[in-house]
């Protein structure tokens, strides 16, 4: 495929780096440094120049591009490369997009600023935040085939019931697939006789329901609505707050700005807004810091969002939730003490790389800044999965390669050895990184 | 400094407004012409209106309100419609018995007609006393006054229509003006045809049950003259018994078209497109009725148990079931919306009844109603407001904007609400006061309730109070002084105290 990519800042870098052994690629940035950087890193075309451009864009060949993916830093610049590159071209249009505003725009009307898709940051951000925040100790959650399946990542803590249990012992559920288990830099593939260690994290594919269940019981004293402080009312914050009083809970949210406090107050009935400086001990003690359940720093830096997450948590709150912006902070984030890191570069990555898979992978989740990924694969007549039960196919599959749900005409079928996969079913599968394209031709 | 407000262009169009009164005074005057009487009264008065108004109109060629010669017309406009409206009551009174010949008498019953507030000062309401045409005029003052003459003035009147979304708004009953369609005019003749829409309907309804033998005595005449002043939440009627001269199917007839006149005109609007949802979800709608069915309920158990004796009118209500209700319902619509009406003598009912049916003219109509008191919306942003003051005093850095049905309030219509709350409370208790003070003076008995009824029933726009005041009773026992601190009582009630009261500070007059 032939994919052109306007924006070489982080996000557009990283989808380039991915794409680039597969795809031809070629990257537009109006900072000359940007391209030239990237082209010595990966194997791409760089243009210099302003995607709003038509002739830049002419220069790029999009008329010939398969894809065109616009991911810049601002919104209505990725609205006007889209629109423009419309007039020109008949390629599949990603465009980025960080205010939920225009996602409305466009969620209203069909294909409006001549976009096919939009990857919302903010929000695809803010929706992550609130599954993990749903599922007591989960640190990542993402869902597939229209809700059917869940696929949950988990830390085991020392205290936890399934530390030092082997997973025969530990999946007790009918509906539950141990995927794998990341220990320190490795992957491992659980076998029956495989024991958890304190420090591993779990990958479980399943119905959300028995998921809920194992999440609940891995933290026990986590029943009825928790108790959420939203610490932020940057967009994310806001987009937070907005999701989770819309299941029905009533977090409260501390933004420090005078006008935007009341301006989100206004738009959220069932939140509490909260004016203040976060940081500020003697408020945190007011609003009994202790009882919180869960915080969510949603501030505009790393380095801000850090310190109130360490700061709550020494304060008493159970479990720190943090945006994070830069991906290469994500695990020492998470290595001193705050439970969930969420980058928001990551949440848009994902969205956009669902579209460059030719079509043939539905959703994709990206597992620990790329060491593995879950697909969601329709099955068609090539795949070696097709017409046999699985016991039979494993043998073709590449290693690292766990199938972890099934499902059929809209209800989950439960992978056995002896299930027999069949053409249109979607497959839900755990990958490793280095088997992922031998995995994604096979299936 | 020099005056910056040009007085003249507003009272010019004052003597407009006027001027068209004159043409309104044709309708007692062919009530003459077909009943006999008071012809020539309203000839004569038809021709002072017509000199006065086009006497005031010289004032000014060319009339074009600012801002606050619109205010200052408007207060204007509402006092001399009140003195206008007075010339047909001293005319027809001249050289007779009746207590409306003295010009103060006369300006209280037309300024307590225009404001709907319905109190009488007549001594004696009956054919014998009063010609039919005379009677007529005095529910057609409620009836002009209800949607509001200056709203009637912009939906004819095309060069009030320039300015005319301020003049309504300084007219308009509650905070804020709801604007329907984009033209102004347009909104206030949709305003207008409504309200005749429902009038036509009511005394249709009242005319067919005459025909139908289910209310001798609600014969055409009655029935135009109670539709006049129904729907403006008025209470005037030519009968001395009020509805209680009429059959219990009247009556409960009476008693949606009084729930409707309480209601925001502006609603009827979504009805209108078919848009029925929005219209039940108006949070203010919900209130008005919840209120209402709320104290009827409390109401029907205390009249069902012996709260009120066996009266004259009204009857027993202990023990009947149709009748306590009845009794109640109607009580409570006519005296939560301010509109007056009585079915029952309730001055002579219980304390406690007594005590709910007080509560209930507190509360007043909707906004954009018809209705008079503080309006249910203000209500409800007051006890929002100290919901809110309560919760941020326990999280003093809680930021928490005050909602009425999904909608946020402003903070600027949240403190003007404060204020005006405020200012007619202490109005009215300042007015009770005087009021006692006064009657004091003259050595007429009156008893603190009494005062405070008279008080409330005149900046509230109801009418009847409690004790002398009933709803059978008259308010020409008072000195003339007290009856002049009534008439600007009810007088700034109408316009909701503010646009007059700002007529009376310097930064009005000065730059």
């Amino acid at each position: 495929m032939y994919v052109v990519i306007i924006g070489a800042g982080e996000v557009g870098s990283a989808i380039a780096t991915s794409l680039a052994d597969s795809h031809h690629v070629t990257v537009i940035d109006i900072d000359g440094t940007h391209v030239e950087n990237l082209m010595y890193d990966t194997d791409i075309l760089g243009i210099e120049g302003d995607g709003t451009d038509l002739e830049v864009l002419e220069e790029a060949n999009i008329d010939e591009a398969d894809i065109l993916i616009a991911c810049t830093d601002d919104d209505e610049t990725n609205i006007v490369t889209c629109s423009t590159a419309m007039t020109v071209t008949e390629a599949f249009i990603i465009s980025r997009i960080r205010s939920a505003k225009y996602m409305r725009t466009w969620q209203r009307s069909d294909r409006a600023f001549g976009i096919d898709h939009m990857a919302a940051t903010n929000l695809l951000t803010a929706e992550t935040i609130a599954r993990v925040v749903g599922l007591p100790a989960a640190q990542d959650v993402e869902i597939f085939a229209d809700g059917l399946v869940q696929m949950a990542q988990f830390r085991i803590s020392e205290s936890s019931p399934i530390a030092n249990v082997t997973v025969q012992d530990a999946d007790r559920y009918e509906s539950l697939t141990f995927a794998a288990v990341l220990r320190e830099d490795t992957v491992v593939i659980p076998r029956g006789g495989t024991v958890l260690e304190p420090g591993d994290e779990v990958i479980v594919i399943g119905s959300p329901e028995n998921i809920q269940t194992f999440a609940h019981e891995l933290e026990p004293d986590t029943d009825g609505k928790p108790n959420i402080l939203v610490v932020g009312g940057s967009d994310i914050g806001y987009h937070t707050a907005r999701l989770l009083q819309e299941r029905g809970l009533k977090p409260k949210l501390v933004e420090q700005d005078h006008d935007r406090a009341r301006e989100i107050a206004e738009s959220l009935s069932e939140t509490t807004v909260l004016e203040s400086d976060v940081t500020n001990r003697a408020f945190l003690e007011q609003e009994h810091i202790d009882d919180v359940d869960i915080v969510i720093a949603a501030l505009d830096s790393d380095e801000k969002n850090l310190l109130v997450s360490l700061l709550t948590k020494r304060l008493g709150s159970e479990r720190a939730v943090a945006v994070v912006e830069s991906g290469e902070y994500v695990d020492l984030f998470e290595e001193v003490g705050i439970d969930v890191a969420v980058n928001p570069r990551e949440a848009t990555a994902e969205e956009i790389t669902r579209f460059t898979r030719e079509h043939k992978a539905e959703n994709v989740a990206i597992i620990e800044s790329d060491r593995a990924e879950v697909l969601e694969i329709e099955v068609d007549e090539e795949s070696v999965l097709v017409n046999r039960p699985i016991r039979e196919s494993v043998d073709d599959l590449p290693d690292g390669v766990v199938i972890g749900a099934i499902t059929r005409d809209g209800e989950l079928v439960i992978p056995r050895g002896d299930t027999v996969v069949k053409h249109g079913d979607h497959v839900i599968v755990f990958v490793e990184i280095e088997s992922q394209k031998e995995a994604s031709r096979k299936i | 400094m020099s005056v910056r407000v040009n007085w003249r262009q507003s009272i010019a169009f004052t003597g407009t407004v006027i001027k068209y009164l004159a043409v309104a005074m044709l309708v007692p005057l062919a009530i003459g012409l077909l009943y006999g009487g008071d012809i020539v009264v309203f000839l004569l008065s038809i021709g002072i209106t017509v000199i006065i108004g086009a006497g005031l109109e010289r004032l000014h060629d060319d009339p074009q309100l600012g801002a606050r010669e619109a205010l200052l017309f408007v207060a204007l406009a509402w006092g001399g419609v009140a003195v206008i409206g007075a010339i047909p009551y001293i005319v027809a009174g001249y050289g007779t018995e009746s207590a409306l010949r003295y010009p103060i008498n006369a300006l209280f019953e037309s300024m307590s007609g225009f404001t709907t507030t319905g109190a009488t000062v007549t001594a004696e309401i009956s054919f014998e006393q009063h010609s039919h045409a005379l009677l007529m005029w005095r529910q057609l003052t409620q009836w002009l006054g209800g949607m509001g003459i200056i709203v009637l003035m912009v939906a004819i009147l095309p060069e009030a229509a320039v300015n005319g979304a301020q003049l309504i708004e300084s007219e308009a009953p509650g905070p804020e003006l709801q604007k329907l369609t984009p033209k102004i005019a347009e909104t206030a003749r949709l305003l207008w045809l409504f309200y005749l829409g429902f009038t036509v309907l009511y005394v249709g309804i009242l005319i067919g049950l005459h025909y139908a033998g289910m209310a001798p005595n609600m014969d055409v005449y009655n029935a135009v003259a109670h539709g006049f002043t129904t729907l403006p939440t008025g209470g005037f009627s030519p009968q001395a018994d009020s509805i209680a001269a009429f059959s219990p199917v009247v009556q409960w007839v009476v008693i949606p078209f009084m729930l409707i006149a309480g209601m925001n005109f502006a609603l009827f609007y979504l009805l209108m497109q078919d848009n029925y949802a929005e219209f039940l979800r108006d949070r203010e709608l919900q209130a008005y009725l919840g209120a209402n069915a709320g104290l009827v309920v409390v109401l029907w158990g205390f009249l069902f148990t012996g709260s009120a004796p066996a009266l004259e009118l009204g009857g027993v209500t202990q023990g009947a079931l149709e009748n306590s209700l009845r009794q109640a319902t109607f009580q409570v619509a006519s005296l939560l919306n301010s509109t007056g009406y009585a079915t029952s003598d309730f001055a002579q009912w219980g304390t406690t009844s007594q005590g709910l049916l007080l509560f209930a003219m507190f509360i007043g109509g909707s906004a954009g109603s018809t209705g008079g008191g503080v309006k249910i919306v203000r209500w409800l942003v007051v006890i929002k407001g100290i919901r809110r003051q309560l919760f941020t005093t326990a999280h003093p850095d809680a930021i928490k904007p005050v909602r009425l049905g999904g909608h946020v309030v402003d903070e600027d219509v949240i403190s003007a609400i404060y204020g005006f709350t405020l200012l007619y409370l202490l109005t009215f208790g300042v007015a009770t006061v005087l009021l006692l003070l006064d009657a004091g003076r003259v050595g007429l008995e009156m008893t603190i309730l009494e005062a405070i009824s008279a008080s409330l029933a005149t900046i509230g726009n109801i009418g009847p109070g409690f004790g002398f005041l009933g709803p059978f009773g008259s308010y020409l026992e008072f000195p003339a002084t007290s009856k002049l601190l009534m008439i600007l009582l009810m007088w700034i009630g109408r316009l909701e105290i503010i646009p007059v009261f700002v007529i009376f500070t310097g930064a009005f007059w000065n730059e």
